[in-house]
């Protein structure tokens, strides 16, 4: 059995075989940001800041300067060589615009027509979306990227119950149990971890999997 | 009045229930000398538009970062942004208190309705929102379908005032951001009937080249000098 850390870096690592060279990229907080470091050496990708950062950098004492340069989360940040930075209007047009590859993101509640929830909980918990609502209605590519339960609770769903962060948008889900494609016909199983029996993966999953005839293991 | 005020002066522009946008993103490009001055006047029942509420604690420490003071102070009766959960004040004060009232919308959404009201526009056309509880909220004026795609029709935003912050601002008005924190400052100074701009630093003219001015001096009513205020 895999712990939390090992398996925040299987789902990771799984989740950098998706991403293509020369992408532009959008990293939600917490897992999505280990993926970079489970890239190849020839997949080179733009990470994207939403606030307004074209080509993320790497924070060092010497060009730490947090009054002027903040990621999305807020927290001190650096553009790359060859970045730039941009407005807000500015970022979230390219985002809309569809000049966003991927976004990879976690979530609440993740259900069969690739509906998303991960931005309020009524009554206890209205963080605010933030971002998000734009980033999955325009990136080309919607990868929800989290743990398959949350303590053993489904939350890949046939719908939603929380409120909607956007509607028929992920386009895969990869978790430490499987990966699934997101098709008209429902969510597919592509790819599995063999740690677990297929019963197992479809009895933590609420919503109805289809396995694909060419299922193979995660690696 | 000169366009160049004291940050006293400034302060006291604003009155009791206005509205006023603040540009920054969690802090950076928040105009933080200004903001600090507004928190100890005692003006109350503002309406507070920016992107968030910012954070207790800024990245290099200090109590209430930026925006984050006016909350803290209960200066603020309604606010609209974009996502405040690093802010767990904002919880407290809307959910438990019910003091302060909270409406959140989509980030793209909140900067484009922004720059439709500073740009002439009747609102916003985005696909962003459709199917969620976006579509009953008061900014959100109906759902059309456009070559087979749908869109919600987002209301401008405007506001009495803008604080805006630039790294440097020169004699004339004009404003150059460094980094990122250039975010919503931009279209805020479009889209408020009085711009106030706050310079870490005040240049001459033809310090900052035409081709680097982001704001344009024609959109900024009043200059503070707030220096590396934080």
């Amino acid at each position: 059995m895999m712990d939390r850390d090992q398996m925040r870096a299987f789902i990771a690592q799984r989740v950098a075989k998706e991403l293509n060279d020369g992408d532009v990229v959008n990293l939600g907080i917490g897992l999505p940001t280990l993926v970079p470091n489970y890239l190849p050496e020839d997949v080179k990708v733009t990470l994207q800041s939403e606030n307004g950062i074209i080509g993320v950098g790497t924070v060092t004492d010497e060009n730490r300067d947090a009054r002027h340069v903040v990621d999305a989360g807020g927290r001190p940040s650096e553009v790359a060589p060859g970045g730039s930075f941009i407005d807000s209007a500015t970022s979230f047009g390219l985002i809309r615009g569809g000049h966003v590859d991927a976004t990879i993101l976690g979530g609440l509640e993740v259900d069969a027509e690739g509906s998303l929830a991960n931005w309020i909980i009524p009554g206890k918990m209205m963080p605010g979306m933030g971002g998000a609502m734009d980033l999955l209605i325009g990136a080309k590519h919607v990868i929800v990227a989290m743990e398959h339960t949350a303590k053993g609770r489904p939350k890949i769903l046939k719908k939603c119950r929380l409120p909607y962060t956007a509607i028929n948008c992920v386009t895969k889900i990869i978790t430490e149990m499987c990966v699934l494609d997101v098709r008209p016909e429902g969510l597919v199983m592509i790819e599995y971890n063999p740690e677990f029996s297929i019963e197992e993966i479809q009895a933590a999953t609420e919503a109805e999997l289809i396995i694909s005839p060419e299922l193979k293991p995660m690696c | 009045m000169s366009k160049f005020v004291s940050i006293e002066e400034a302060v006291k522009l604003i009155p009791d229930g206005a509205s006023i946008m603040v540009g920054g993103f969690m802090g950076c490009g928040n105009a933080h000398a200004f903001i600090d001055a507004l928190s100890k006047s005692g003006v109350k029942d503002l309406t507070l538009i920016c992107n968030d509420a910012s954070m207790p604690n800024g990245p290099d420490g200090g109590d209430f970062y930026g925006v984050a003071k006016l909350v803290h102070n209960k200066q603020i009766k309604t606010l609209i942004a974009t996502h405040v959960g690093l802010n767990p004040e904002v919880a407290q004060q809307s959910m438990i208190e019910k003091t302060l009232e909270v409406f959140l919308i989509p980030q793209g959404s909140f900067a484009e309705m922004i720059r439709a009201h500073g740009a002439g526009l009747g609102g916003v056309l985005t696909p962003t929102g459709v199917g969620t509880i976006i579509e009953d909220s008061p900014y959100c004026l109906g759902k059309q379908n456009i070559e087979g795609r749908d869109y919600l029709l987002m209301k401008p935003i405007k506001a009495d005032f803008a604080i805006i912050a630039g790294a440097k601002i020169d004699k004339a008005g004009n404003v150059w951001y460094k980094g990122d924190s250039s975010n919503f400052n931009i279209v805020m100074a479009t889209a408020a009937e009085t711009v106030i701009a706050e310079a870490e630093e005040i240049v001459e003219i033809g310090e900052i080249a035409p081709e680097d001015v982001r704001t344009s001096a024609i959109l900024v009513d009043y200059v503070v000098e707030g220096g590396k205020y934080l």
